[in-house]
């Protein structure tokens, strides 16, 4: 029944494509929660102000709350369903694990996301707030604590995981780039 | 059998592996056939009636099921209520009165989300507005006496003469801002019923607890009412109570006999549900020239709702940590038009102990002492107030590692000495503590023919590593290796045991477990048989010996100040802990360096803002009321002192508010040793420090 208010779009999800009629209004989020049934990522403020809903869309971070599901429509979207490869999790979900990056786990979905996603754009020499040299030609900034945190506080854990996040992220990071 | 101890291992938790995968399934996520969701409205102003709600106008939008309001709502029992007693926060929908500002009007009800949603924004409501009264001030005409059903009053010795006596006073005021537990899960609730009987799941602190309280209610049989909460997004107090979303959601199952799911977006959860109160907290010490305490006052004012009795227990610290002649304390109570406040994380002795540590911190600089040498000066030898010994007290020795690791011997205890470049650098430190205990939990083991355990009791992990510790609990009790004990938990239908809050959840289940064991293990067993053994713990808690039991901790902190921005940045926060046997290591850690995070949110960041002219708290989201994010938190140290409760199974105490206590004071504390000026309001904006 599409209509004005409804229509039918396809979403590549972790390799999957998904055909699905959605209201016009339906953000990528409850698409792929009410709509595909992947619940990993989750609502903290269905507004864009803590991460939770984190996923990434071409290799790239987006917060799914504030993407239109039908503006999504054509984009290879990664959600913390499809971040592990056939049944071994990836090292920064092993080092999360390993060095408790989390406690009650709801923001980890989008943590783990973003972290991902973090890593390829400082891997790319995007640089951040915290970079000391800016200028174009200046080599890629070392991915220190300071820069973990900086490039990862868009994602807010009420539990206070931040500093074990960090580790994790800096212990993984290697391994991550490179696989 | 096997010998090895699993207590004391550190090991990553039990659920990590679903929960880096996104398979662990929290309140909003569980699917559901033919399931409707509810989205709430709520009051806009503070107090006044509803004059109208214009249903008609929405009933035609596509999706709408239909609107509940105070018209058509189940009728509620008056009678159900928490710990303090009757509730009028649970009374949803029962009438046209609004009592502040975020109040539930109505529910509407709709096929998908963003129906429920569209009608929602919608629906036409008026209010007959009455004055309001949101300003909060310990003076206020309606101050009385806060209910004294525990931190009462006390006065021991003659106060007023021991500060005549005294070489030094400190006379001063601190003042807290309403707080919000913010728990990255909004709250969620999924209800519908199966004949007589009502399920839900729903995100909370403790099935059982809720479960009784719901099925009150709705005046339902216990035995009619299941509530699970399988993982859970974090509480920090907010979850300890029936929500509003699952009085709602049980509402619209009730009416449209189908499943409904209530999610309350992240404004709603800081409208609708538990806050800590603002608190305003007159002190003064009395000491010698030597620096021995003569006399404590500290008797704080802390705001509440006319809808619910609740007490902020500011003085609980106050009462324990510091020997003097003359104690006296004393809780006010001023009732406003506001939601309800109720117990967040360290409730009373948070911001009793920023009040608290904040005057010692004056005390020290008055006398010209070491702030560290001034509470080992003035360590009791029995409760201070309460004249019964300690069960077992390591505050000393959390004071004591703690300044050696920090480097605490080579501070110039002068303010404003030390700079680099363009800041200023300040360090602080603070003492602390909070009682521990247990309630009441019924466990039962069954010993399974397979050669495995399975445990079972209604505790909840909130991220607390309940799981993984009560496991390790379980195996050390039975003598086994984890790997053959299996645990169910997060389902009201385990039985009675205590929820998931006060720093009691551990001990007290755990108790239960462990007695469960021993019982076990006295049987004789045929190993062909299944056997089960179910324990209350109620008897054995009665038996415990009346005593100061208490958890510590010392937490030492460096911050710079950028005095043309206004800026504090913490930049080293090390808290040594006394918590009883540390069950866990690695998740122990994480819990009070989590706690830590919480106590530097609330002294650099956190403030609900009420607007007093509308009554409304106007920074209702992440944006407007800020808790700390990565970039603000430093790599924190954390470590354990040995310590051991006795008469408590394993010598376990609870570690979840202890971190969130102190770190407040203590940064404070370095806020003034950087520039030399006070900070005795919460949080310490840029524009109270900007020069
Ligand atoms: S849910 Fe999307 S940023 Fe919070
Ligand atoms: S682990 Fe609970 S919010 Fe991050």
């Amino acid at each position: 029944m599409t209509d004005d208010t409804h229509g039918e779009i396809v979403l590549r999800v972790n390799d999957v494509t998904h055909r699905l009629l959605v209201d016009n209004r339906t953000t990528l989020l409850d698409a792929l929660r009410e709509g595909i049934g992947h619940t990993g990522s989750k609502k903290g403020c269905d507004r864009g102000q803590c991460g939770a809903c984190t996923v990434l869309c071409d290799g790239r971070r987006v917060v799914s709350c504030l993407t239109l599901a039908v503006a999504a429509e054509g984009a290879e979207i990664t959600t913390i369903e499809g971040l592990a490869g056939d049944g071994e999790l990836r090292p920064i979900q092993r080092e999360f694990v390993r060095l408790d990056g989390f406690q009650c786990g709801y923001c980890t979905s989008g943590q783990l996301c973003s972290a991902v996603g973090m890593l390829a754009e400082h891997a790319a020499g995007w640089p951040s707030a915290v970079t000391a040299d800016v200028s174009p030609d200046a080599p890629a900034p070392e991915l220190d604590a300071a820069e973990v945190r900086e490039r990862m506080s868009g994602n807010l854990c009420r539990c206070g995981a931040y500093p074990s996040i960090v580790r994790a992220v800096l212990s993984a990071a290697r391994e991550e780039v490179a696989g | 059998m096997n010998a090895v101890n699993s207590i004391g291992v550190a090991r990553p938790r039990i659920e990590g592996q679903a929960k880096v995968t996104g398979r662990a399934r929290y309140a909003a996520d569980k699917p559901m056939r033919d399931l409707a969701f509810g989205s709430v409205v709520v009051s806009t102003v503070a107090r006044g009636r509803i004059r109208d709600i214009d249903v008609a106008a929405v009933k035609g939008m596509p999706g709408v099921l239909g609107v509940i309001d105070y018209r058509n709502a189940p009728r509620l029992n008056p009678e159900a209520g928490h710990f303090f007693g009757p509730d009028g926060g649970l009374q949803l929908l029962q009438d046209d009165v609004i009592p502040f500002a975020g109040r539930a009007v109505a529910l509407v009800v709709a096929e998908t989300l963003e129906q429920a949603k569209a009608a929602a924004d919608t629906l036409p409501v008026t209010y007959d507005q009455e004055p309001h009264d949101t300003g909060f001030t310990a003076d206020h005409p309606n101050a009385r006496p806060a209910a004294p059903l525990f931190d009462g009053p006390e006065d021991i010795g003659d106060l007023e003469a021991e500060l005549a006596a005294s070489a030094v006073v400190v006379d001063e005021r601190y003042h807290t801002p309403e707080e919000h537990c913010s728990a990255m899960e909004p709250h969620s609730a999924t209800a519908w019923w199966e004949g007589e009987r009502l399920q839900a799941i729903d995100s909370n602190q403790g099935p059982f607890f809720i479960a009784t309280v719901l099925a009150t209610l709705f005046s339902l049989g216990f035995e009619q009412v299941r509530v699970r909460t399988e993982h859970v997004g974090g509480g920090f107090g907010s979850k300890g109570m029936c929500g509003p979303q699952l009085v709602l959601a049980t509402m619209g199952a009730t009416l449209f006999r189908r499943p409904v799911r209530v999610t309350l977006t992240r404004d709603q959860v800081f409208l609708m549900t538990a806050m800590r109160p603002a608190t305003e907290q007159p002190i003064r010490l009395g000491a010698d020239a030597d620096g021995r305490l003569r006399a404590i006052q500290h008797e704080p004012a802390f705001e509440l709702s006319p809808l619910a009795e609740y007490i902020e227990g500011c003085t609980e610290p106050t009462k324990t940590l510091y020997a003097a002649p003359a104690i006296r304390t004393r809780n006010t109570a001023v009732p406003l038009d506001i939601l309800p406040p109720y117990s967040m994380r360290g409730p009373g002795a948070a911001p009793g102990s920023f009040a608290l540590e904040s005057a010692m911190d004056e005390l020290a600089e008055r006398l010209g002492l070491d702030p560290l040498e001034l509470r080992l000066r003035n360590e009791p030898a029995v409760g201070p107030v309460s004249g019964l010994p300690f069960s077992s007290r390591n505050l000393v020795a959390c004071l004591r590692t703690g300044a050696e690791r920090f480097g605490w011997a080579t501070r110039d205890h002068r303010p404003r000495t030390r700079r680099e470049g363009h800041l200023l650098v300040g360090t602080g430190m603070a003492a602390t503590s909070f009682s521990v205990g247990a309630f009441p939990s019924v466990a039962s083991i069954t010993a399974e023919v397979d050669g495995t355990f399975t445990v079972i009791i209604a505790a909840t992990d909130l991220g607390t590593g309940a799981r993984t510790a009560l496991t390790a609990i379980a195996a050390d009790a039975l003598a086994i290796d984890t790997e053959r004990v299996r645990l169910r938990i997060s389902d009201s239908e385990l039985g009675p045991a205590w929820s998931a809050g006060g720093s009691r959840g551990t001990t007290s289940w755990a108790w239960a477990i462990t007695e469960a064991a021993a019982q076990l293990r006295d049987q004789p067993r045929d190993p062909s048989r299944r056997v089960t053994v179910t324990v209350d713990t109620t008897q054995l808690l009665n038996d415990l010996p009346s005593m100061e039991r208490h958890a510590y901790s010392a937490v030492f902190t460096e911050v710079t100040v950028d005095p043309a921005t206004g800026e504090v940045r913490v930049r080293r926060l090390l808290g040594m802990f006394a918590v009883g046997q540390v069950v866990n290591p690695l998740t122990a850690r994480s819990q009070v360096i989590g706690g830590m995070i919480g106590g530097l949110s609330m002294a650099l960041h956190e403030e609900g803002v009420r607007d007093q002219v509308s009554g409304r708290h106007v920074n209702a989201d992440f944006a407007g009321y800020h808790i700390a994010a990565h970039a603000d938190v430093p790599d924190i140290e954390a470590d354990f002192v040995p310590d051991y409760e006795p008469g408590i199974p394993f010598g376990i105490k609870g570690a979840g508010e202890i971190g969130n206590v102190g770190t407040a004071a203590a940064i404070a504390n370095a806020v003034w040793h950087a520039t030399g000026k006070r900070q005795r309001r919460l949080p310490i904006r840029l524009d109270r420090v900007v020069e």
